[in-house]
């Protein structure tokens, strides 16, 4: 069989695609509106036939990478004959066109499993949630065929091979990280969707915040992973040691992350006291749209950055006449149809509604600063204002004192009860934790290290002081039923506990790298030795090593403490044969406690390496913290009171404004 | 109906942010016009990097047509555009550098690892001289005549495509 037609089908399959998100979007919304049950119907399937389009056209753009068809200019741009097979399918999302199919195959199949799990959704919201994804998507899938198209050819004259995938994209972590990211940026279209849903339909009550929960939750999830595995990619791949630069990307996964995060606190509060509704559905406006901001930024070149794709001006002209139509159109309906507010379930200053109303407004706060930071350069330039420089001194000044008192409401949060309580109750409950955070906090330093230090003081209290209140109701169940007690409590409790103890994690990892990480830069031999925080490092031997796609230098250095092996650690210098780019292969020993890391810097005469050595102390527990973040978010995600939910159907069509009825 | 106005506040602020959006499009960040082309180098009096002794300013840049990298070891993407600037001081091209908010020894680490294309490197942690020069980020280049004037600000880093397309040409048509 012939695959040279492999892209022409491809891309005949991506306009078939959006034929049938066509067809997702207006069908069923007019269904909603003339009540008519057979084309609101419309939606589960064009969802479905959605998502085989563009997994078909996916998988025709990977097969032409798989089978080397360099006469794809995509392919030829990003690929080589001798990359591994496991980088070829990874490349596919290396560059621009493949990223945003990548993007809009994660659309439609969010798309399809909203179709699929939520049969039992009332009709009329059913269909218009999966309408305004259908939106969603024919706006994405127009980018791709008109701006972005990776199935384009290089006729007639294809190259005899590729220009190869970007070196510094040739890494597991990288495997992942974009899936993972735009998993997140992309799952939060559920949520923005319902919220327009609500918006159109005039409804909005507890059924409807129990349906977006979960999935609010899981995009949260993907995205607090994403995060963190482009962090800890930059960590071993940009051969520094740092895990955040504060880069305008990073930036970008940032905001709709700190949103994401106001936001599922903000449905919480909604589903258990009916408040905040307007607020819920702004955010879940607000999350989408920075997700789509993020985007844009990303691909359009108007900030630099270590990962701008491309700098064409169609592209980013479309991306933002798409922003402006989504973000304008869905703030417009948001003014006019979202509920007023009202004055039902006032709750005092002291409760767990008003710590999660701070809450939200820090997390929010922080995102304006993160937003305010990453586009400052461009609003003063456009104002003719001249311009300053923003920086990480700039985000690091501004972030964390903003942590410190968000960190102080999450830890009351957890033991305040819900509309109103006393304070001298509130102090009762806090007082254990806050004497453990500080004692602790302020000794820890000083039987670690045996000399003082603020920073580290500061950033331990903060994390006891968010971990310690979580204990209080699993002792309290403990202590009245056993172990049985702790069955009381629901995955969404659990999901709340580990959410909330990630934080806490990363916070000390944070806290701990940042004052007790030691570099140093040593001009090693082979048989010289340096030592470094009590680790002896030696340069064992120096050889060369071949890859299927690069030559390397790669030393041998031997880590002992106390007189015994630790380990043998190969740092490289990989010279990439397609592209002579450089490359730096940091070796890295990790460990619960601390990372020892060893970059080859540049050679120098006298067969010596200029060799970078780092100990970073509890840099793991930055990612562990994600990762238990994530996890919280899951088991949240599939508490049993959104799976056994089994409603009746019910076809409510409204057409007031929310809560306008009886004022 | 006062309640119903306050909706409108989200809608009014995306305007806003998506017209300053608009504004930046197209235009090459790379390229961005600098308030200070075809003005002097602004004057400035800093430490050396390596040795703190010796003070520079501005009368550095007399003389001779430079190129003044602005550059720190927090940056990320200045890692990226050393090889085209070792391939550029290769070429004979005067590299001045301003290290940027960073500290001495970061610094030399720094160009420990990825080599060292610079004649001078000025010491400015505070970000003063960036201050002056409009600098929002690192890196950034500016090309000065011989006679101390800006003739060309590069923001982002320089991608080795720009080597041979903008760079060599904007210095060898200001003589040597």
């Amino acid at each position: 069989m012939s695959i040279e037609w492999l892209p022409e089908l491809g891309f005949f399959a991506l306009l078939l695609a959006l034929a049938a998100s066509v067809l997702q979007a207006v069908v069923p919304l007019l269904g909603a509106w003339r009540r008519n049950p057979l084309w609101m119907s419309f939606a589960q399937p064009m969802a479905a036939a959605q998502f085989c389009f563009v997994g078909l056209a996916y998988l025709a753009l990977t097969l032409s990478f798989y089978n080397d068809l360099f006469s794809v200019a995509y392919v030829a741009q990003n690929s080589n004959s001798l990359l591994p097979w496991y980088y070829k399918l990874s490349a596919v999302w290396g560059g621009h066109e493949g990223s945003v199919l990548l993007w809009s195959l994660l659309l439609s199949a969010w798309g399809l499993a909203v179709a699929v799990f939520s049969g039992r959704l009332p009709r009329d919201l059913l269909a218009r949630v999966l309408a305004v994804m259908g939106m969603i998507a024919v706006g994405f899938l127009a980018f791709v065929i008109k701006t972005s198209n990776p199935f384009a050819r290089l006729l007639p004259l294809p190259p005899g091979d590729g220009a190869d995938l970007n070196p510094l994209l040739q890494d597991p972590g990288l495997i992942v990280h974009p899936p993972m990211l735009y998993m997140g940026y992309v799952g939060f279209s559920v949520a923005f969707s319902f919220a327009i849903a609500a918006l159109l339909g005039g409804r909005l009550d507890a059924a409807w915040t129990r349906w977006v929960r979960p999935w609010s939750n899981i995009a949260w999830a993907f995205l607090s992973v994403g995060i963190a595995l482009g962090s800890w990619w930059a960590y071993y791949e940009l051969g520094w040691g740092g895990w955040w630069f504060w880069d305008p990307v990073e930036n970008a996964s940032l905001m709709p992350w700190l949103a994401g995060t106001a936001l599922i606190h903000s449905l919480a509060v909604t589903e258990k006291r009916g408040t905040f509704k307007s607020w819920t559905v702004l955010l879940a406006i607000l999350t989408f749209s920075l997700s789509l901001l993020g985007t844009f930024l990303v691909r359009s070149g108007v900030l630099t950055s270590v990962h701008a794709f491309a700098n064409d001006p169609s592209r980013g002209t479309f991306i933002l006449v798409l922003l402006g139509i989504t973000v304008g159109a869905s703030l417009l309906l948001f003014a006019l149809r979202a509920p007023r507010v009202t004055t039902r379930g006032a709750f005092s200053w002291i409760s767990r509604d008003a710590m999660l109303l701070a809450n939200n407004l820090l997390l929010l706060v922080m995102m304006l600063t993160v937003l305010l930071g990453t586009l400052y350069p461009l609003v003063l330039d456009a104002l003719g204002l001249g311009q300053i420089s923003v920086g990480p001194p700039y985000f690091n000044l501004v972030f964390v004192p903003l942590s410190a008192v968000l960190s102080v409401f999450m830890g009351l949060g957890p033991i305040s009860q819900w509309k109103s309580m006393k304070g001298a109750e509130l102090r009762r409950r806090a007082r254990l934790g806050a004497l453990a955070a500080l004692v602790i906090g302020i000794a820890a330093p000083l039987l670690y290290r045996g000399e003082w230090s603020l920073g580290v003081s500061l950033g331990l209290a903060m994390a006891l002081w968010i971990a310690l209140p979580l204990g209080r109701d699993l002792l309290i169940q403990l202590r009245r039923d056993g172990p049985r007690g702790l069955k009381r409590l629901s995955r969404s409790h659990y999901g709340m506990v580990l959410g909330h103890l990630g934080l806490a994690v990363s916070i000390t990892g944070v806290t701990l790298v940042s004052h007790y990480g030691v570099e140093l830069n040593a001009r090693m031999a082979p048989g010289t030795s340096v030592e470094v925080s009590g680790y002896r490092f030696t340069m064992v031997s120096l050889d060369e090593r071949r890859g299927s796609n690069f030559i390397a230098d790669r030393a041998t250095i031997r880590v002992e403490r106390d007189g015994r092996l630790v380990r043998l650690m190969h740092p490289e210098k990989r010279v990439f044969l397609a592209s002579r780019q450089a490359m730096t292969e940091t070796a890295l020993a990790a460990g619960p406690l601390r990372d020892l890391y060893v970059a080859l810097g540049e050679p120098l005469d006298g067969g010596a390496w200029a060799v970078r050595i780092q100990v970073k102390p509890f840099v793991r527990w930055l990612w562990a913290g994600a990762l238990s973040m994530a996890i919280g978010g899951l088991l949240a995600a599939s508490d049993k009171r959104y799976r056994l939910r089994r409603r009746n159907r019910i076809d409510v069509v409204g057409t007031a404004p929310l809560e306008e009825v009886g004022r | 109906m006062r309640s119903r106005l306050l909706l409108f506040i989200p809608l009014i602020l995306f305007v806003a942010l998506a017209v300053f959006l608009w504004h930046g499009i197209g235009r090459d960040p790379a390229a961005r016009t600098s308030a200070l082309l075809s003005t002097p180098f602004p004057s400035f009096t800093l430490e050396d990097l390596d040795d703190p002794a010796v003070l520079h300013d501005q009368s550095l840049l007399d003389g001779q047509v430079s190129l003044v990298n602005v550059w720190g070891e927090w940056c990320p993407t200045c890692k990226q555009e050393m090889p085209q600037l070792l391939d550029l001081a290769e070429r004979g091209v005067r590299i001045i550098g301003v290290d940027y908010k960073d500290t001495r020894d970061n610094a030399h680490a720094f160009l420990e690892q990825f080599g060292d294309p610079f004649t001078f490197n000025v010491f400015d942690p505070d970000g003063s001289l960036g201050f002056d020069l409009g600098v929002y980020g690192a890196p950034e280049s500016f090309i000065v005549d011989a006679n101390g004037v800006i003739r060309y600000h590069h923001t982002g880093y320089i991608t080795p495509a720009d080597v041979d397309r903008v760079i060599m040409p904007t210095i060898e048509s200001l003589g040597p």
